[in-house]
């Protein structure tokens, strides 16, 4: 139908169609075949996604909005993934592992070639930055949708990447790298750059031996030490001298360029909650940046990426100081994780103004169109448990998986669904949910709503963390930093402490459900032959066990309301008490709660999630609970000459033989599991009796690894 | 002056129950040497609902005149046993308890005569019978009269049985002739560390056969639910026990006269189950639980297994749809692929006759590919016991419905509950194969491996549904999500289901 288009008349319509449709109008969903097609020709007939989970199905749905038909690839056992079945086409590149699937450039290639696709969407991670992929890409005529090769090398190199960014007048951190003669030097270089500094050997990795000055004296005795542990431990004189960021704050910027030399910055995002340096809890704008800092920030930013010819939607990541002094960091050339929050306050989509770029189309908004609009926030769900060094990855098929998107202004966006499997071999991630509100108090507000009506059963998840996050009284502040998570609980995430209000709340909600289930458990459908006896009881004596503690509850029956005592006080409790919903209202004394029951047997065990954390209790009867005291303790495992896996996952090296003797603290094996290694040590001292794995086997969690004698 | 001493007699026996009961609890400590059990009485207590106890036989005292049993020291009121009714959840239940701090429990005359008259009470009425075991055994000091006793006992647990069901949970040792009371009835229950059940204990045993061997090992919990398949389940206490008899109560009839209960649900009967339709692994060699699927489709995710530790390869257990009881057999392909051998097959057709004779309804999920070749199970007589399941599923008359999952292979594919051994309604998912066997064999055999390309062949025309749809084998193929849906509705009108076999005194299951 293209050469329909010509004519003045049809070039005319084609563009004030064009208008309509990219201002969000839905012309391609209700027209016909032939619009269809029309609009397809605009952009793209066929795309390709090059990834799996959330970011693909994101991805297909603007291809969907926009009129683009779509191909995804799988590996084999995601072959009944959501991404695969919501795309037009879909095929299997190979095994699982991702460098034989996923990174498996040839098979891509390949499929790219036979399904005739025209472009190819990475998504964030695999193939995302990979310049040899762009360029293969290129060299078979197939557009890239992200930037061109020499964009993804320059901004690939750190060193490069910095050496651009200095002479793009971007900020960046302040140093000086060689042989520094004597303190007094080390003085001078230090005032330069402005106190504080950090001073450290140059061939030391990462943090190893950094010193941090604050002032001229401390620069002298942090010169002494790092000049003689560098000559001493690598030979090597050179000392880094490098500006010292306290409380860094991680803020990025997005910016979106064409090919046409036009560039954007779309405000920022404040990416500062971070555990092992990823990211958990992200939002925008930040409440940090005042609008000169944040100009400021986005003019270096499109500077940037003007500086290396940046076309398609782009990040730069900056460093804050507390006296908002912001350096570059380095700049990632693809689409973020978390750029739903950009996407949430400026209105666009991101991914639909990255394929018209990578098509060819100039930026169709000016600096001046872009607005801050409201906040969003987005948590990064996990199937991981967070009360192991704020998450550990955690497998499984998810037995019940709900998302909240029944309240209001909210957005998940996700990759998988009832039944699907989180597997070791990718990322743990469950979803992103991103809350949005007219200000950060209402995002955070809605947060909290949708964190509680989140559904998550058969794996692990972090949504106890988040919610502790986002209601911590220094974040809701906006006093964060990367560390905050470290600082904040200093001893590792222990869930949520309940207050007495609340832990009297928690006690009656579960009184009143365990009595709700009791008098259910009475009522028959149908006339029976012998009729069942009806229970006139009203009031029922409990004893709720709650983590050390053991809590007489009285409930009474009150109408359709429970009244219930605990610690001497009364609270009434109301539901509808539908046992089979995974979400209950309770409302407890006036106050609302959606609680979730996600265990019980016939033993009085319940786990409840209450305020995002899991709680296990038992309620028994009274009787029962004083006759329980007669029941034996059972002996639990001697876990000091056991080692279990705390979490699935493969097993790299095992160093010990039986028979080997270990000391406290030596390693035993090293358990990988989703890109990340950890060693596993001995509990106490003692002779290895027997050892159950193997280096290259499959470990599921608590799976017995070594025994000690 | 009758009715005073009437009053008299009354609350002498009051105040003497009153006194044995704290005795009982002083009692306890010896009893129990810390192991956590408790008295009868409280057992009886946490079992039944509060104040529904009504007891009988409470002045009942034992006959015996031998060896000094005569003198007053030795009789205590209601001797060894305490035996009553009382309500589950409303419901009625006759109740016996053994009390082993009166002679270690063990059996006299007057307890065998007790609890025979609550069974009697109990299959008149038309209610289950409850036995709560903790006995030594037989009373020596009575000689023939206590073994008199076993056997009464005996005959009236086969003559209730099919009638009323009947549930012993062990709560303590259980030897010699009393292990064939438990035996008997429906289900055994048995409660860890505390319940022992054997024909001749460890001493026996090791001057018999000269075998060391603990009383753990012999006939603990963990060997009978586990090793033997004596017992259906074990509790980790008396109290888990007894809260989750209570539980299991509840989905059970009263009695053979009574339909199946149905609870309030609040789980909706048309609730799709989207996992389903990718619970079925792509290539047909990979194992999943079939638990799982039982799980999604039961109401509220509840499913009280029976045997789960006892070949696993066969998953038995009661659930509800729609708030009736069903009862739920499936081959479990995470477990010896889901064969059928000896133990799975005789596991799995107590529990279908156990369904037929108390009119519950059988749902049966079937991934099965084959019976178990070789010689340890030909020689152990797979013959015999495989033919036991295909007779319990042929001779039920309740409402049969069947979901063929993925794999139905040759003989197996009959036993499982197929439409020609009477099947109400049988479903096949799109991932069914029905077949004589797997492709290989089969090609096998039909062209002595020749032709290369005859596997796919067969793949083709037999690793799909189709052609026992086509015949009318199985009603429907069905979206795996819309199983439940399809279940609830089945069952509603299967409800009024009547079907009878030709008159017999009764059958003869090949035992």
């Amino acid at each position: 139908c293209y050469p329909l288009l010509k004519g003045t008349v049809a070039v005319l319509k084609w563009r004030r169609k064009e208008r309509m449709f990219l201002e969000g109008e839905k012309i391609a969903c209700r027209s016909s075949q032939d619009s269809y097609c029309f609009f397809s020709r605009q952009t793209f007939e066929k795309l390709l996604i090059a990834n799996r989970g959330e970011i693909a199905c994101r991805v297909i749905k603007t291809c969907k909005k926009m009129g683009i038909r779509t191909v995804a690839i799988h590996s084999d056992v995601d072959a009944n993934a959501v991404h695969v079945k919501m795309a037009d086409e879909a095929v299997c590149v190979g095994p699982a592992p991702t460098s034989k699937s996923y990174l498996n450039m040839d098979a891509i290639m390949e499929v790219i070639k036979k399904t005739r696709a025209q472009a190819v969407h990475p998504g964030y991670g695999f193939l995302s930055e990979n310049k040899e992929f762009a360029r293969r890409l290129a060299s078979e005529g197939v557009t890239f949708i992200g930037p061109d090769t020499h964009a993804i090398q320059a901004m690939g190199d750190k060193i490069e990447s910095k050496l651009l960014a200095k002479n793009a007048k971007v900020n960046t951190i302040p140093g000086f790298d060689g042989v520094v003669k004597d303190a007094d030097e080390a003085v001078r270089i230090a005032r330069e750059i402005g106190y504080p500094v950090m001073i450290k050997a140059s061939a030391g990795g990462g943090g190893k031996g950094m010193r941090i000055a604050w002032d001229d004296e401390e620069t002298r005795e942090g010169f002494r030490f790092s000049s003689q542990e560098a000559a001493s431990s690598f030979g090597d004189d050179r000392l880094l001298i490098e500006k010292f960021i306290d409380n860094p704050r991680h803020i990025e910027i997005q910016v979106l360029a064409d090919k046409h030399g036009n560039a954007l910055w779309l405000n920022e995002r404040e990416c500062s909650i971070q555990r092992r340096n990823q990211k958990v809890v992200e939002e925008a704008p930040s409440t940090f940046l005042d609008p000169e800092t944040r100009r400021a920030m986005g003019e270096q930013a499109v500077a940037l990426a003007k500086a290396v010819k940046y076309s398609s939607a782009g990040t730069v990541e900056f460093l804050v100081d507390s006296s908002k002094n912001f350096y570059f960091l380095e700049m990632n050339t693809r689409l973020q994780v978390e750029h739903p929050v950009t996407e949430c306050i400026t209105g666009l989509d991101l991914v639909q103004e990255m394929i018209r770029v990578a098509k060819g189309y100039p930026l169709r908004h000016k600096q001046t169109d872009i607005p801050i609009n409201g906040w969003a926030v987005e948590c990064r769900v996990y199937a991981e448990d967070p009360y192991k060094s704020f998450g550990l990855p955690s497998i499984g098929k998810l037995s019940q998986y709900q998302e909240p998107l029944h309240v209001p202004s909210v957005r998940v966006d996700s990759g998988i669904q009832q039944g699907s499997d989180i597997s070791i071999y990718y990322d743990p991630m469950i979803s992103k949910l991103i809350t949005y509100g007219s200000n950060r108090a209402e995002a955070l507000k809605r947060m909290e709503e949708a964190l509680d009506n989140y559904v998550i059963r058969g794996v692990a998840h972090n949504i106890s963390l988040l919610r502790e996050v986002i209601v911590h009284p220094r974040f809701v502040q906006g006093d964060i930093s990367t560390k905050f998570l470290p600082e904040v609980y200093p001893d590792g995430f222990k869930g949520h402490k309940l207050t007495d209000l609340e832990r009297r709340e928690l006690l009656a909600t579960a009184a009143s459900l365990y009595v709700a289930e009791q008098l259910r458990s009475q009522r028959f459908l149908g006339t029976a032959r012998i009729p069942v006896a009806k229970s006139k009881r009203s009031s029922w004596e409990l004893s709720v066990r709650l983590g050390d503690g053991i809590y007489p509850v009285a409930v009474s029956k009150d109408g359709s309301s429970f009244s219930v005592e605990v610690d001497g006080m009364k609270l009434n409790v109301t539901s509808e008490w539908n046992l089979a919903s995974p979400l209950l209202s309770v409302t407890v004394d006036g106050t609302q709660r959606t609680i979730q029951r996600l265990s019980r047997n016939a033993s009085g065990d319940t786990n409840i999630q209450f305020l995002g954390t899991v709680y296990k209790l038992q309620i028994l009867t009274k009787v029962a609970a004083e006759l329980s005291k007669y029941m034996p303790e059972k002996a639990a495992e001697d876990t000091s000459s056991i080692l279990r896996s705390p979490m699935p996952g493969a097993v790299v090296a095992v160093s010990v033989n039986p028979g080997d003797t270990v000391s406290e603290g030596q390693e035993i094996c090293v358990i990988e599991a989703m890109k990340m290694q950890n060693s596993m040590i001995a509990a106490k001292t003692g002779k290895v009796k027997a050892v159950h794995c193997k280096a290259g086997d499959t470990v599921g969690e608590g799976d017995l690894l070594v025994e000690l004698e | 002056k009758e009715q005073k001493d009437f009053v008299r007699k009354v609350s002498a026996g009051c105040r003497i129950s009153f006194f044995l009961s704290f005795a009982a609890v002083k009692y306890r400590d010896w009893l129990s040497c810390g192991r956590g059990k408790l008295t009868a009485r409280e057992r009886i207590l946490l079992l039944l609902d509060p104040d529904s106890f009504d007891e009988y036989d409470m002045f009942v005292e034992h006959r015996c005149s031998d060896f000094g049993m005569d003198s007053n020291k030795n009789k205590y009121p209601g001797d060894s046993v305490v035996t009553g009714r009382g309500r589950i959840n409303g419901r009625l239940a006759y109740v016996f308890s053994q009390d082993f701090t009166v002679f270690g429990g063990s059996l006299s005359g007057a307890h065998a005569q007790k609890i025979c008259k609550v069974m009697d009470q109990a299959a008149m009425v038309g209610a289950p019978v409850i036995g709560l075991n903790d006995s030594g055994g037989a009373r020596i000091q009575e000689g023939v009269e206590s073994l008199a006793g076993y056997a009464d006992i005996f005959l009236r647990n086969v003559l209730c049985s099919g009638v009323v069901p009947q549930i012993s949970l062990i709560m303590g040792p259980c030897a010699g002739g009393a292990v064939y009371s438990p035996a008997l009835t429906d289900f055994t229950f048995m409660v860890k560390d505390t319940s022992y059940l054997f024909i001749t204990g460890p001493d026996v045993v090791k001057s018999v056969t000269n075998e060391d061997v603990t009383q753990e090992q012999l006939g603990g919990a963990k060997t009978h639910t586990a090793v033997s398949g004596v017992a259906h389940r074990a509790f980790e206490n008396d109290i888990d026990a007894l809260l989750n008899l209570r539980e299991f109560f509840n989905y059970l009839p009263l009695s053979n006269r009574d339909p199946a209960p149905v609870c309030e649900c609040h789980d909706p009967s048309d609730r799709l189950v989207p996992e389903l339709d990718t619970v079925v692994p792509v290539e047909s060699t990979k194992a999943y639980d079939m638990l799982d699927i039982i799980h999604s489709i039961a109401d509220e995710r509840e499913f009280f297994e029976i045997m789960p530790s006892y070949a696993r390869n066969i998953v038995v257990g009661f659930a509800r749809m729609n708030g009736r009881t069903v009862g739920i057999v499936g081959n479990q392909p995470k477990v010896a692929s889901g064969c059928l051998d000896i133990n799975s097959s005789v596991k799995g057709a107590r529990f279908v006759r156990f369904c037929d004779a108390f009119n519950i309804p059988l749902i049966t999920f079937v991934d099965v590919p084959g019976f178990l070749p070789g010689t340890a199970q030909e020689y152990g007589g797979i013959i015999r016991h495989g033919a036991k399941l295909l007779f319990a599923f042929a001779e039920a008359t309740v409402p049969k419905i069947t979901i063929i999952t993925r794999k139905a292979y040759g003989g197996a594919y009959d036993v499982m509950s197929s439409k020609h051994l009477r099947g109400d309604a049988n479903y096949a998912w799109p991932t069914a194969e029905v077949a004589v066997m797997g492709a290989k064999g089969a090609v096998q055999i039909i062209f002595r491996g020749k032709e290369a390309n005859a596997e796919a062949e067969y793949v083709d025309k037999f690793a799909n549904p189709f052609p026992a749809a086509m015949r009318g084998f199985v009603d429907d193929i069905i979206q795996p999500s819309t199983t439940r849906v399809r279940i609830c509705h089945d069952l509603d009108v299967l409800a009024s289901k009547t079907q009878s076999s030709p008159w017999k005194k009764h059958a003869n299951i090949p035992l």
